[in-house]
Parts: C-alpha cells; structure tokens; sequence
C-alpha cells in the first residue's frame, strides 16, 4: 500500500472516531475530554516538507472543526504542533530524515522513551493552546490547568494504548533502499 | 551610485527575507486564519463555508444517525406515544357532533374564521442526525433546512415538548440548532407557580443541569418546582417545559436564588424533535428595530 493511500484512510479513520465515538461517549467529568485524533499528525512521514505539514494540520482540524461546529478552535492548535513537530523530533532524536530506518514516527522508530516525550510535548502543546482558546471565552484560570493536565492525561492514555494494541507494520529501510 | 539599484536590492532582500523564513511566516498566516475563523464565528454564529461543510458532514451524520436510531427508538417510541395520547384527547373530533359539515382538516391556515383567532406558531418535525453534550459550546445538526422553510432563531423543542434550543445556522438539506447546553446560550424563563422571570444558562459542568439565577428570595420555591418558557421570546412558545428545580443553593450575598434546574428534555439521546416558527417574528422583529431607531 502506497504511503498516501496509507495516510488517506488513516485520515478518514481518525476523524471518524473522534466525531462518532470519543465525542459521543457519554462524559465523565467536565474536564475530561478524550482527544486522539491529532494522533493523525504525529504518524505523518518523516521526511514530509514543514509547509505541507502545516497545510495538512490545517486540513485536519478544520475538518473535525466543521463537525463540532467549532471553527479555528481544532484548527489553531493542529498548525501549531505541525509547526513544532520537527524541532521536537530534532531535539530528541538528532538524525537527518533520511537517516532513520523506518519511515514514521513510532516506538519502533525512535525508542519507547523518546517517542512518549514526543508525543507527552506535543499533546500537551496542542491541548494547552486548544483550552486556552475555549477559555478566552468562558472559565477561569484553574478551569484552564486542570483541564489541560485532564485531557493530555487521558489523551496520553489513549495513544499509549492505540500504540501497544495497533503495532504498525513497517519496513525497515537501509540506506540503499 | 545611482537610485535605481538600490530599489531593486530592496525588493531583493524582502524576497530572501519571506524565503528563509516561509514555514514561520506560513505559521502565522495559517494561525490567523484560524483565529479569525473563530473569532467571527463565535460572534455572529456564522462560519465560513458552512454551506458546503454543513451537507458533506449532514451525509455523514445521517448514516451515523441511522444505526444509532436501532438501539435508541424504543425511549423516543415511548416519549412520542405519550405526547400523541396527551393530544388525541385534545381532538376536536372527540367532541363533534354528528354533522355532515363536520370534517378533520389539517389546520395550517393563518386564520381560524370561526373563533377570530390568528395562528401564531407552526410545527415541523425534524430528527436530530448528530449532537454533542461533552464540548463547553454544544450544537446539534437536525435534517431539515432551508428547502424545507428552517430560518435562523426559530425555536427547537424535544418530542415531549420541551425545551431544546435555537436555529443559528442553516443550509439547504440541514440546520444547526445551537441546545441548551452552551455557554452562551442564554433563555428566558418563568418559575410556573410565582410566575417570576429568569435567566437560565449552563455552567458547562454537567449536562443533566442548568443555572437559573434572578429569582427574588420573596418568592418561595420548593424542590421540583416547574420552569416553563418565558413571554419575552420572539422565536420560542411560552409555557414549553424547560425542567424542574433540583437543588436550591445557597448565596447569602444577595436576594436572588441561585437554583440547579434539571432539565426534562435529556441531551444525550434527543432523536425527534419540533421546530417552532412564529408566523408574527418578521414584524415583532421589524418594530423592536424601529423603537431602538427612534430611542437613538
């Protein structure tokens, strides 16, 4: 399966969960929020150019945003963690793109440690800048941390999960491949 | 030296400039649009390209609301059953006489010649295809649209009549109801015993309560007493259903209670639901405009 066919589907499968299932669950605290869908930008190939990362984390959140009647609140934070992203990647795995053996970000990729820094940075970036938007609206500054502490707690929860029960398959690639 | 070239270095080194740093300066531009996408939006409830977004995710929700429908009918059958019943005994037809001018007409004329009554408000039904409880700001989408005569502020009530919510948003096929459970959500209500008026608004904590502050401590209120509509809104009937009282908490600090209004239309499964138009909110509208004209 080509790479982009790949990321299509994964595309269509994140979104639909987030709107369909993790959205509809009944709630069980105001300020638990499971989030997992960003997932979707973290899983992206390494070797992705900065301003197409940034397009497609756009993409991303206004789409889910279109669902929830939310515009820009999904989407801000989604170019935000495409924009941090490979500073992240560069500060805890010093490689060039090419250099990696396999082809995204993954357990198997980086090492469990690194990658859960990763993703820990990242999750904490995009809910940190997503609550701050809902709160410029409504809530008060307590409000503000615990939620963000909640949501990236459950959220870390989720993908730790995701990772040890969807091992993806990839290749390992050498330098000649 | 001459002026010409400096002009074009000029130009130069703003190129160069926007090349080294275009993933920074495609972040920021990136970033404002979002902002200003929500910034408008929340504003004036009006998002950019909802037509369109709101028929592509309208397909998507209406296949997700058919399946749910199969495990959730059986509460709505009950609920509409019971509403259907509490209105056959309202049937003129149970009190006729045996007259050959009798006849059951569907009654959607403007005018009831007989008793010199003016419709005011009209029904349609509608189904809810997808609706949230979880988020701070909650919106359902319903499926019937402009085609099928939806305009914005129309009112929203549930299948046993009560209280839901208000049309923001409407494209051809589909609607946007923006429900009770949202922050800026505010209505207008009546304690049905003292007939004093309120202000109900959610608090974004749990789904199953509102605020009803403004209710003077002179009135005595009681644990399950019942919150109906107000007469002040132009788009909502007075006297639906909004809930019942569920707890009376304390505020020393001032002569109003504060009270936790349980709501009777439950969000988490609305699957039928009513909306309202009043035929007269054009030129009700229309004068409140002209009184603010003339004050100013």
């Amino acid at each position: 399966m080509s790479g982009l066919l790949r990321n299509i589907i994964r595309f269509f499968l994140f979104i639909l969960l987030q709107v369909y299932l993790l959205n509809k669950i009944p709630p069980l605290h105001q300020y638990i929020n499971p989030y997992i869908y960003y997932l979707f930008i973290l899983w992206l190939p390494f070797n992705i150019s900065r301003a197409n990362l940034m397009f497609i984390g756009f993409f991303t959140g206004i789409v889910l945003d279109y669902f929830m009647m939310t515009p820009g609140i999904h989407a801000a934070p989604c170019v935000l963690i495409a924009y941090l992203r490979p500073f992240v990647i560069g500060i805890l795995t010093p490689k060039e793109a090419s250099e990696f053996n396999y082809r995204e970000p993954s357990p198997k990729a980086m090492g469990w440690t690194p990658y859960l820094v990763y993703t820990l940075i990242l999750t904490l970036f995009h809910h940190g800048y997503m609550v701050l938007l809902e709160w410029l609206s409504f809530g008060s500054i307590l409000h503000f941390i615990i939620k963000v502490i909640a949501t990236t707690g459950i959220s870390m929860l989720l993908i730790i999960t995701t990772e040890l029960l969807f091992p993806r398959k990839m290749r390992f690639r050498t330098n000649t491949a | 030296m001459l002026k010409a070239p400096l002009g074009v270095w000029g130009m130069r080194n703003i190129f160069l400039f926007i090349r080294r740093f275009s993933t920074a300066i495609l972040f920021l531009v990136l970033q404002v649009v979002a902002i200003w996408f929500l910034i408008t939006y929340n504003k004036f409830h009006r998002a950019r390209g909802l037509g369109i977004a709101n028929q592509i995710t309208g397909w998507f929700n209406t296949r997700y609301n058919k399946a749910e429908d199969f495990f959730k009918m059986k509460e709505e059958n009950r609920r509409v059953h019971k509403m259907n019943d509490s209105l056959m005994n309202l049937l003129a037809a149970n009190f006729a006489r045996r007259d050959s001018a009798n006849r059951l007409v569907r009654d959607t004329l403007l005018f009831d010649t007989t008793a010199n009554r003016y419709r005011q408000y009209i029904y349609r039904e509608a189904e809810v295809v997808y609706g949230t409880v979880n988020e701070e700001k909650n919106y359902l989408q319903i499926n019937k649209g402009s085609k099928d005569g939806i305009k914005d502020d129309m009112g929203v009530l549930n299948s046993d009549g009560s209280l839901v919510g208000k049309v923001i948003a409407v494209s051809p096929n589909f609607s946007e109801v923006m429900s009770l459970l949202h922050v800026q959500n505010k209505v207008s209500v009546l304690v049905k015993k003292t007939r004093s008026a309120g202000t109900i608004s959610w608090d974004a904590k749990d789904p199953r309560f509102l605020t009803l502050k403004d209710i003077p401590k002179s009135d005595s209120i009681m644990k399950g007493d019942t919150i109906i509509t107000g007469t002040y809104s132009l788009s909502i009937p007075p006297g639906k259903m909004v809930g019942t009282v569920a707890e009376i908490v304390p505020d020393n600090s001032t002569s109003f209670y504060i009270l936790r209004v349980r709501t009777t239309a439950k969000f988490q499964d609305l699957q039928q639901v009513f909306v309202v138009e009043n035929l007269q909110f054009g030129e009700q509208a229309k004068l409140q405009e002209e009184t603010k004209k003339k004050i100013l």
